[in-house]
């Protein structure tokens, strides 16, 4: 059976599969609307989890016994099975890291060090600050110049400013694929291919697009994609970095321990290969190999049946709120997905995220870690619905009487 | 009514709600009658920055007593707040300070005081107890 044949998307079976998507707080059906946060997780994966600690516990790599090259296997497969799914050239394009978080922290120092004074670090308006920070601290260390393309309005690139700012002195771009605040998918292909035109190396923030829709590197060229595994149905505590190996390659180690050394001694030592030489330490090897069984769940979803249907789900709850008065979406790009965003004016967004906890649904209420963002706009915060392809229409009639409700009681 | 005395009355008022949206009513009203902050009394030495809601608060002695008047940019939190200031205000500076705020607890409130929410209330409570030690020790 061919790949393609196996795919499927059905949400009513998918969330069969998710034991936390059938639990009752506060005396309420759950609906979870925080999946920009961080998914809820299969029964594929928590059973791996249970398995491993069950019976398959030990270190890796250098175990001579059954029990450590078992998981060595697992976790090195994962490691396959995560490539093979972003169609990465190699698995040792694939760095294990702690997160998102970490594979930008891993570039900005790594990367970092090959550049001097004066070069320039493209972003945009809408990052997160963890796509925003780290190249702060790169600049204040090395010199650098950091420049942020800005956005329009409705929460979109304006690519005109974005042309204007990348020149020969942007040695990287680094941008988010999927606005975790607004919902806006970036012209990522455009972006890397004008960048790559000017010498630069371009960095994707995937954290919020790889559980949202089909990811395929080969045809996106990006050379350094990053992501967390707790938003892609994975646990917490892991993420990835992909990169190409020509520039990895290249990078010096980020952190010093073991795994990542080929020969210490105390006058000199000579580093692991890659991706070991990013991978100091003890990793998360349950996390890995677990990340690796919710890459098996996912690659067997249509994810164009399912991003399809989670743009469905975005425009039917925006269509609904925007007709309550004083309410506003904050952000209204062309292009967008599973997030809807939004303020009401006179109105606290943490009241009314407040009062939907206690009718059972979970949202995120605040800043979303883009307090430039919420700057620009110029609100505290928005209450944030964000969507994954679990959720259901029936949910979001629910959500939206009882933001209605919430409403209500605050003005 | 000492401190004790007007916790238990607020905690018999929260035996009649049924669920969490009567109680939330009940508490957002409180939040809407709480009298404002003046808003050139709205300074950063006043503010207690939460990650979500901020929290001013104003503080002054007089008559042997501690008096206490705040303000949030959000009902809800205004509405504990209410709660806090009817317990505390127009007490000793001593009770202030060593002040068991066992109602939140019993009110099922407890969330909005956690170092976790982020809302101000936490700080606000620290910053009370502290403006009330400022004056013990100021007195002895």
């Amino acid at each position: 059976m061919s790949d393609l044949q196996q795919k499927r998307f059905n949400v009513r079976e998918i969330r069969e599969e998710f034991p936390a998507l059938r639990q009752q707080i506060y005396g309420k059906n759950l609906i979870y609307f925080d999946n920009g946060a961080t998914s809820q997780k299969p029964k594929l994966v928590l059973d791996a989890i249970n398995l491993f600690y069950s019976k398959e516990n030990a270190n890796i790599h250098r175990g001579v016994h059954f029990m450590s090259q078992k998981a060595t296997t697992e976790y090195e497969a994962a490691r396959q099975r995560i490539q093979q799914y972003i169609g990465a050239r190699k698995s040792e394009e694939i760095i294990f890291t702690k997160g998102t978080t970490d594979s930008i922290n891993l570039v900005a120092y790594s990367f970092g060090q090959m550049l001097s004074a004066g070069d320039e670090i493209l972003i945009s308006a809408m990052e997160h600050h963890s796509n925003i920070v780290p190249w702060q601290m790169l600049c204040e260390r090395q010199g650098c110049v950091l420049k942020v393309a800005p956005i329009n309005q409705r929460g979109e690139l304006i690519m005109e400013e974005f042309d204007r700012l990348l020149s020969k002195k942007t040695k990287l771009v680094s941008i988010t694929h999927i606005s975790n605040t607004l919902g806006t998918v970036n012209p990522v292909k455009e972006i890397i291919d004008k960048a790559h035109a000017v010498g630069a190396k371009v960095l994707v923030d995937g954290a919020q697009s790889i559980q949202h829709m089909h990811i395929n590197l080969k045809e996106l060229n990006c050379d350094f994609y990053a992501f967390s595994s707790h938003k892609v149905f994975g646990p917490t505590g892991i993420g990835v970095l992909y990169g190409k190996e020509e520039l990895l390659d290249r990078m010096p180690p980020y952190q010093g321990g073991g795994d990542m050394i080929s020969r210490v001694t105390f006058e000199r030592t000579t580093y692991n290969e890659l991706p070991f030489k990013f991978e100091a330490g003890t990793p998360h090897i349950a996390g890995g190999i677990c990340l690796g069984k919710a890459f098996e769940f996912l690659s067997s979803i249509d994810m164009e049946a399912a991003e399809k249907h989670e743009r469905e789900l975005a425009k039917y709850a925006e269509d609904m709120l925007d007709t309550f008065e004083g309410l506003q979406i904050i952000g209204e790009a062309k292009n967008k997905t599973s997030v809807v965003s939004f303020s009401v004016k006179g109105i606290h967004p943490f009241d009314i995220g407040t009062l939907l906890d206690k009718q059972g649904i979970a949202v995120r209420t605040g800043h979303h870690c883009t307090q430039p963002l919420m700057d620009f706009y110029q609100i505290p915060g928005t209450v944030r619905a964000s969507f994954a392809f679990y959720n259901t229409k029936e949910e979001i009639d629910t959500f939206v009487a009882a933001v209605e409700r919430s409403l209500s009681m605050l003005k | 009514m000492n401190l004790a005395e007007k916790q238990e009355e607020i905690i018999q008022e929260f035996e009649i709600f049924d669920d969490w949206m009567e109680k939330y009513e009940y508490i957002i009203d409180l939040g809407k009658d709480l009298p404002k902050i003046e808003e050139d009394k709205k300074t950063e030495d006043r503010l207690i920055e939460g990650c979500q809601s901020r929290v001013w608060l104003d503080a002054h002695f007089s008559e042997g007593n501690m008096h206490f008047t705040a303000d949030s940019d959000a009902i809800i939190t205004k509405g504990i707040i209410g709660l806090l200031i009817r317990v505390l205000d127009n007490e000793s500076p001593e009770t202030v300070a060593k002040a068991d705020l066992f109602f939140i607890e019993k009110i099922g409130l407890q969330e909005h005081l956690s170092p976790t929410r982020a809302n101000g209330l936490l700080g606000m409570v620290k910053r009370l107890k502290l403006e009330a030690i400022k004056h013990i020790s100021a007195a002895s």
